[in-house]
């Protein structure tokens, strides 16, 4: 009996041998919860992208993708649940969507040795990978965000922002406090002054902030918000009369369920983005090789808006780094420690985003040992009311370096005194 | 010509004045429900949810359980079709509300009966929950737009007609049409609660009940029944609050989270008192904006949701019952 359940274990674990060999993208979702409304599209785009490799392309490098998915709620205590779940799974890297999660994640992924991609969002000065060898933050982080929007400002006013008043509306967390610096930096360096008006969580309620806009009547407010605190805020600038064309958003206060809400009153609302909109040829391949075969991640509605395009654009970036990883060693089953290799050696140019089917969806960067945030490239895009749709105002503007690498510099230096570090790449 | 910087305050005001009818809407469900049972019901917030999602949902033709009906029998079908008008869809919508509060009482509270007060709210905890992933399963959880019909924007007859009262930087009073409309609803809401449970034969079992059970019982009025009805009520009432609040922001799962605006109304006004829900929230909503405008920005804003319990806690200090609390004397 015992030499029976030997071999019957035996050969189960035989049979269970190749899954091993996948290569595993675990997938730190929420679909459930006040922030479901983002987290939804960018699962499905994720998950998506990966079922098409499978499907379209036979896997990556010969190897199938297989997406774990695990619900967070954009729960830190959850998301950190999520990810010692399935980190034994093979995990090649992780991207949980949330600020809060990165920050828990970043000594556990450094202890694990498994990358850590936070795409626009998490810790800004992850950026500089001589101090966090396993944290990326490409194609761009919430500084090149502020600063990419001051930027368009600068150029919508003719190089000066003197005198110019600007408030930033935010999330009163650790992520709608992230441009602050970088805002204050260029503040000095420009001329305008700066408000600062915090919004508590979840944001339900900003009739004190926008009486005080309406009081103080600021040139250009900024906007840091994420979940209903977006929704409330485009309603409540329209409610104010407030010019819409002088609100901006950031890139996660720019999808389209930000600004149906409000109808008619949304047009001209603007907002950041590191991934353009646009009918990609990927799509077609997405509804033909996944939608048609009743593989997609959710009901299939979500093609082409913002965030399940970021979610894509998130996973091509896997797959990317990934097929970088196979090719610098070799062989296509590759470990978490290869997957960091692929990323440091990334690089995304016009050419290739074509030949992904997807032509322009990001701009064009390279990531190096010492160089882990990207170009910090963004567009701004306006709201059109009217036809439901984004449409993008500008090319993909560059931030400003000179204001931005001290202030990663500095921060990161922190990290390294704190956690008594030595700096890689040297 | 009064000062810019008083007129600001007199806005400030009104506009608390106008946030803390809209806290009220959902504090009152708590009390509805308090007064009857006994019970503190957590779901209230999310019955506010449920209600506008139902709303939408039935506006919009959308069906019910779409994605786990595709999932299962391998279909694509989302929608019926039609657009049907706000007033049938609120009225189909009280009517699942009714059909909600019965399998409340069927399923959760019937068998609760006699049990502690801390095992009905748990059971009230563990209704939140259920009802928050069933209203997901059944309408999905993407940002629902609310349109019944309701005003939004600015006053500009306020507006125009206040702006004389300032100089230059004061370009009248703001108010919200759609919180004009809130306060109007509210009052004939509390008017009509008020006149119900004093001059009903239902209203009258109703507060028989929330006297004192066994006696209810012992001259005959069911209390299956008054639960139902009491649920029912309060079923109502969150649907109203929740389309106040998913007419600014959209329906969307953050909305039963304004059950936490409606803590520090209920520990100021009392839990048992209709009047104490409106007038706790007329306190909270202008006090916390008086707040935030004045020393707000000394200490970098954002006070509102510390300083409603802060509020809340210094009444209690001085009435631990409430401002319309019952005084609960127990002799031993």
């Amino acid at each position: 009996m015992k030499l029976k359940l030997a071999s019957v274990a035996l050969g189960a674990l035989m049979a269970a041998g190749p899954a091993l060999a996948d290569l595993v993208f675990p997938d730190l979702s929420y679909r459930t919860g006040p922030f479901a409304a983002g987290g939804i599209p960018f699962s499905d785009g994720y998950q998506d992208y990966f079922t098409l490799m499978n499907e379209r392309d036979g896997g990556i490098g010969g190897v199938k993708a297989r997406v774990i998915e695990c619900e967070t709620a954009y729960n830190t205590e959850k998301g950190v649940e999520c990810y010692e779940a399935t980190k034994g799974e093979g995990a090649l890297i992780y991207q949980p969507l949330s600020t809060g999660i990165t920050y828990q994640l970043i000594p556990k992924v450094s202890a694990d040795k498994i990358p850590l991609h936070t795409m626009g969002y998490g810790r800004t000065s992850a950026a500089n990978g001589k101090v966090f060898e396993w944290v990326f933050n490409y194609p761009a982080n919430y500084w090149d965000a502020a600063s990419v929007a001051i930027n368009y400002l600068l150029d919508e006013n003719g190089g000066s922002l003197e005198g110019k008043k600007i408030a930033l509306l935010y999330h009163n967390s650790a992520y709608g406090k992230e441009p602050i610096p970088t805002l204050e930096a260029l503040a000095a360096k420009h001329g305008y002054t700066l408000t600062l008006l915090p919004v508590d969580s979840p944001g339900q309620e900003q009739k004190s902030q926008w009486l005080q806009i309406r009081r103080e009547r600021p040139d250009v407010v900024l906007m840091w918000g994420w979940g209903v605190m977006n929704q409330v805020a485009v309603q409540e600038a329209a409610n104010i009369r407030f010019p819409m064309e002088n609100f901006i958003g950031n890139w996660w206060a720019g999808a389209e369920h930000d600004v149906s809400p409000a109808g008619a009153a949304a047009n001209g609302y603007k907002s950041l983005n590191m991934n353009r909109i646009a009918d990609y040829p990927v799509f077609e391949d997405i509804r033909t090789h996944v939608h048609a075969k009743g593989l997609a991640a959710g009901d299939g509605s979500n093609v082409g808006k913002v965030l399940y395009t970021r979610g894509m654009y998130a996973a091509m970036l896997a797959v990317e780094a990934a097929k970088k990883a196979q090719e610098i060693h070799g062989t296509p089953d590759i470990t978490a420690e290869m997957m960091r290799d692929g990323m440091e050696a990334l690089e995304m140019t016009a050419a290739s985003m074509e030949a992904l089917g997807a032509p322009g969806i990001g701009p064009e960067f390279g990531v190096t040992c010492a160089e882990h945030g990207g170009s910090g490239m963004g567009i701004v895009q306006q709201w059109n009311a009217a036809e439901g749709k984004w449409v993008a105002l500008t090319d993909y503007i560059a931030p400003d370096d000179e204001v931005i690498a001290p202030l990663v510099e500095q921060d990161s230096m922190a990290y390294v005194a704190e956690n008594n570090l030595s700096l890689r790449c040297e | 010509m009064m000062p810019d910087q008083f007129l600001f305050a007199v806005e400030v005001m009104i506009n608390g004045l106008m946030a803390g009818v809209l806290y009220a809407l959902v504090a009152l469900g708590f009390v509805l429900i308090f007064k009857a049972s006994g019970i503190f019901n957590y779901a209230q917030g999310v019955l506010a949810l449920f209600a506008a999602l139902t709303l939408v949902g039935l506006q919009e033709g959308q069906i019910p359980f779409a994605h786990l009906i595709n999932a299962t029998l391998g279909t694509d079908v989302h929608h019926f079709g039609w657009q049907m008008p706000a007033i049938l869809a609120i009225l189909l919508t009280v009517g699942v509300m009714i059909l909600l509060a019965i399998a409340i009482e069927r399923f959760i509270l019937k068998h609760l009966v006699n049990q502690e007060p801390i095992i009905l709210f748990m059971a009230t905890i563990g209704l939140a929950y259920f009802l928050e992933g069933f209203g997901d399963v059944m309408w999905g959880a993407d940002v629902k737009t609310l349109d019944v019909g309701l005003p939004q924007g600015a006053s500009l007859w306020v507006e125009e007609k206040s702006a004389v009262l300032g100089g230059e930087g004061f370009y009248g009073f703001f108010v919200d049409k759609l919180d004009i409309v809130a306060a109007l609803v509210a009052a004939v809401l509390v008017i009509s609660l008020t006149l119900f449970s004093q001059y009903s034969k239902q209203g009258r079992a109703l507060r028989a009940v929330a006297d004192d059970h066994q006696a209810a019982l012992s001259v005959g009025i069911s209390l299956r029944f008054i639960w139902v009805l009491v649920w029912s009520i309060a079923g109502f009432v969150a649907l109203v609050a929740g389309i106040m609040w998913g007419a600014k922001s959209g329906v969307q799962f953050s909305l039963s989270l304004i059950a936490l605006k409606a803590l520090p109304v209920l520990m100021l006004g009392g839990f048992t008192s209709i009047p104490g829900a409106i007038v706790g929230g007329l306190i909270i909503g202008v006090g916390e904006k008086l707040f935030e405008f004045t020393i707000g920005p000394m200490i970098g804003g954002a006070t509102e949701n510390w300083f409603a319990y802060v509020l809340a806690l210094i009444f209690l200090v001085f009435r631990p019952q409430g401002l319309f609390g019952e005084k609960i004397i127990e002799r031993v």
